[in-house]
């Protein structure tokens, strides 16, 4: 009894091993190949839609596609949890992703993972009515690999009821802040000064890049990998940040905020001046939000004139392993056309990619902020762009919070996060 | 004398033939080739769920992550042979650099974390199973007695082991929100889940709200195999209400005792779900677990060797727990009440 156990275990461990050693074997380049020109239904999947932009989309196309019916996939609101599902599911090669919703900066990961196809060739797309650094955004190595989507750029808001015009400098807007805001923390009816997204987590990576390079400094020089963050002018933007938690024009919940608890905040009259998406403006305008009517959009406030945003926004993909990749390329065209762009731009208040869109009269009529947000979006400032991502905004977020909770002097930090960023792009 | 008696006989004479061979020679050998068919689909089915996952990470920790092809800009397949580089990087926190060698890991990248996460982890082990087992021990001994109204007493005290831990983990990060529930109760301005010392004492408090109850359960099942007599024999002797506790129930109840603290050990050791939905591994709270899913974004095969040096870990301290408590649950059955 006692051999024949011992006979077995070693036959299933060795089967285990045989079995570990072959597997993994097969490809997924013959994925590329298949599905180039079936149609059939698809699955668009995509984060949650906080304003009502996607029935539009879905009623649309399955009226005019009746046999090739699109499948909306709302993933969670978190960007760090909408990249792990897609990360999941494309490791395990999943045909049921179609259409996948990718942040500009994922999409150097996933092309060069080869994750999503080159819009090349008989996929290619007429990228001339787009918006220039929108096409950038959803390129890499020179190839287009996404379709812009919606863009986004930083702006700011602030309470018209406080103050008269927005400020344009940093030290404008403490002046304007003073006598009228709580210091320190968020109590009371009377608001406190000033609040972006400062958790741990994507969205700091987007305010310490707009902080950091508003005053000059950037996190890799021209050629995208060397790392050029340890310098004078970074460090004069981090200041801004790391200041405002020590005098207290930023209130210390902000460490937790991120931009849904952030905008709350603001909907709820807890803060003057406020740093968000485009998308906001459509949720302080609804019912429920205490500042509707009494707010205002500018740029990005600098510390001498003019801010930088970081470039935002989402571009669409069409999966390597999906199925139907015709029905895929027709969607994509299909969501760039005028009437979607219109749509999100009314209803969701998304920025839209396309140029023509921006002085178009009757919309700039009823979004008036429509030329503060094309300059935002024309002088934006993409973060990072590299197929090591994940590395560096770990790099960025963990040594920015470390300086913003006071752990470390600016210095530090900022000597720090250069040799993360260069140990994470060294994975070459 | 009576045919019980006659039967009694006859087994006792089966015993003792048998009783001088071997442990197993009342089984023939055509029953345990039948046990081993019937068990085989189960040993199959546990060595393709459990056997097979197992050696292929480890078989995976081996090999390299994929690389960047700088000519091409696109990754290559990854998966040549690395020996132990991916447990040095983890254990020694040695990280690549660009011309091959390397060297100390920076701060921000998740090389540098190990340490800090297991550390971390630890010392959530120690500190909740702590407050669990006290806890827990006087839950046991309330629901141990008798009274009106103890079935309802029971039910609340289970209701937070039923509710699933990511529902939790979403209910206290709503009371932990500077705007919440108790920092208007405390009337404090607590930031409870974006400084360190707040945040770890928002994972302790809300991990003992819910798994005390599970430790409960296990003591009371102790306590109720205690006979009420031992408690009068004791109180006829002259012992007072600590003495009885510290040398009837105590000793008594170490078995159960000990598995219950074997297993919410384990289940520390390896806890992802609550710290990551209630603080996002941030503010001193990332766990071992929270690691291994995070290297998971920008390497499987890394991971893969995080998570076995993680496993190889915890078994350590796990074995050493069974070890500790083994030699303890021997001696009480040794010399215990009979």
């Amino acid at each position: 009894m006692r051999s024949r156990g011992v006979a077995t275990a070693v036959v299933l461990v060795s089967t285990a091993m045989v079995i570990a050693a072959c597997g993994g074997g097969g490809s997924g380049s013959d994925a590329a190949k298949t599905g180039a020109n079936a149609r059939g239904p698809i699955t668009f999947v995509t984060g949650k839609d906080n304003s009502g932009t996607l029935p539009y989309i879905a009623d649309q196309w399955n009226a005019a596609h009746p046999n090739e019916k699109v499948t909306i996939k709302q993933q969670s609101d978190q960007a760090d949890q909408q990249l792990s599902d897609l990360q999941q599911h494309f490791q395990a090669k999943d045909p049921g992703y179609d259409v996948v919703t990718v942040d500009v900066v994922w999409t150097a990961e996933f092309a060069a993972k080869g994750w999503i196809i080159p819009l090349t060739g008989q996929y290619a797309l007429d990228t001339a009515a787009l918006l220039p650094a929108t096409v950038n955004a959803a390129s890499y190595n020179g190839k287009l690999v996404a379709a812009p989507y919606a863009s986004d750029g930083g702006m700011l808001y602030y309470r018209t009821d406080l103050a008269k015009t927005a400020p344009t400098t940093w030290d404008e807007m403490i002046a304007d802040c003073k006598g009228k805001t709580t210091s320190g923390t968020i109590t009371g009816p009377t608001p406190a000064c000033y609040a972006g997204q400062f958790a741990k987590y994507e969205g700091l990576t987007v305010n310490a890049a707009e902080a950091i390079n508003a005053a000059g400094g950037a996190f890799v020089g021209p050629d995208g990998k060397t790392a050029t963050v340890d310098s004078a002018q970074s460090a004069t933007g981090l200041d801004f940040l790391v200041n405002g938690f020590k005098q207290g024009y930023i209130p210390k919940e902000a460490l937790g905020f991120q931009e849904t608890q952030s905008l709350n905040a603001f909907s709820a009259g807890q803060l003057m001046f406020m740093r968000n998406w485009p998308y906001a403006v459509a949720v302080l305008n609804a019912e429920g939000s205490k500042v509707k009517g009494k707010f205002g959009i500018a740029p990005l406030p600098g510390p001498d004139g003019h801010g930088a945003s970081s470039l935002g926004g989402h571009s669409l993909g069409i999966s390597a392993y999906s199925k139907y990749k015709a029905t895929a390329l027709d969607f994509l065209k299909f969501v760039e056309s005028d009437a979607v762009q219109r749509n999100n731009l009314t209803v969701g208040t998304l920025a839209p990619v396309t140029t023509a869109l921006y002085s178009d009269p009757e919309l700039t009529k009823k979004f008036t902020y429509l030329p503060t947000l094309l300059k935002s979006i024309e002088t934006a400032v993409p973060r990072p762009i590299t197929p090591f991502y994940p590395g560096v905004t770990e790099a960025i977020e963990t040594n920015a919070y470390a300086a913003l909770q006071g752990q470390v002097d600016t210095k530090t930090a900022l000597t720090n996060m250069q040799a993360a960023i260069k140990s994470a792009t060294a994975g070459g | 004398m009576t045919v019980a008696g006659q039967v009694e006989e006859v087994v006792i004479d089966k015993d003792s033939k048998g009783g001088k061979g071997k442990r197993n020679s009342t089984i023939n050998p055509g029953e345990s080739r039948l046990a081993f068919m019937l068990i085989a689909p189960t040993i199959l089915l546990l060595a393709l769920i459990v056997g097979y996952p197992i050696v292929k990470a480890i078989y995976q920790s081996f090999l390299t992550d994929p690389g960047l092809d700088s000519a091409t800009g696109m990754f290559n397949e990854g998966n040549a042979w690395n020996g132990i580089t991916n447990y040095t990087h983890w254990l020694f926190q040695q990280c690549a650099t660009a011309d091959g060698g390397t060297t100390s890991c920076p701060q921000g990248t998740l090389g540098s974390q190990f340490w800090g996460a297991f550390g971390v982890t630890v010392f959530f082990t120690v500190v909740t199973v702590a407050f669990e087992t006290t806890i827990g021990m006087g839950f046991a001994l309330i629901m141990n007695r008798a009274f009106k109204g103890r079935a309802l007493v029971r039910v609340a005290i289970l209701i937070p082991w039923a509710i699933p831990t990511a529902v939790t983990s979403k209910l206290w990060q709503v009371i932990f929100d500077p705007e919440g529930i108790l920092n208007r109760i405390l009337g404090t301005h607590f930031a409870w889940t974006s400084s360190l010392w707040p945040a770890r004492s928002a994972i302790i408090i809300a991990d003992v709200w819910k798994t005390t109850p599970f430790i409960a359960l296990l003591i009371l099942a102790g306590l109720q195999g205690i006979s009420n007599d031992t408690y009068e024999a004791a109180k006829i002797d002259g012992a007072n209400a600590w003495q009885r506790f510290t040398r009837i129930t105590l000793p008594l109840v170490k078995p159960a005792l000990a598995v219950a603290v074997i297993f919410r050990t384990l289940d520390v050791l390896r806890m992802y779900d609550l710290p990551a939905i209630l603080t996002g591994g941030s503010n001193g709270t990332t766990t071992s677990s929270i690691l291994v899913v995070r290297q998971l974004t920008s390497g499987i095969n890394s991971a893969s060797a995080l998570s076995t040096i993680t496993f190889v870990l915890i078994f350590l301290i796990a074995f050493g727990l069974v070890r500790l408590f083994n030699a303890n649950i021997i001696g009480a059955q040794a010399k215990g009440v009979r």
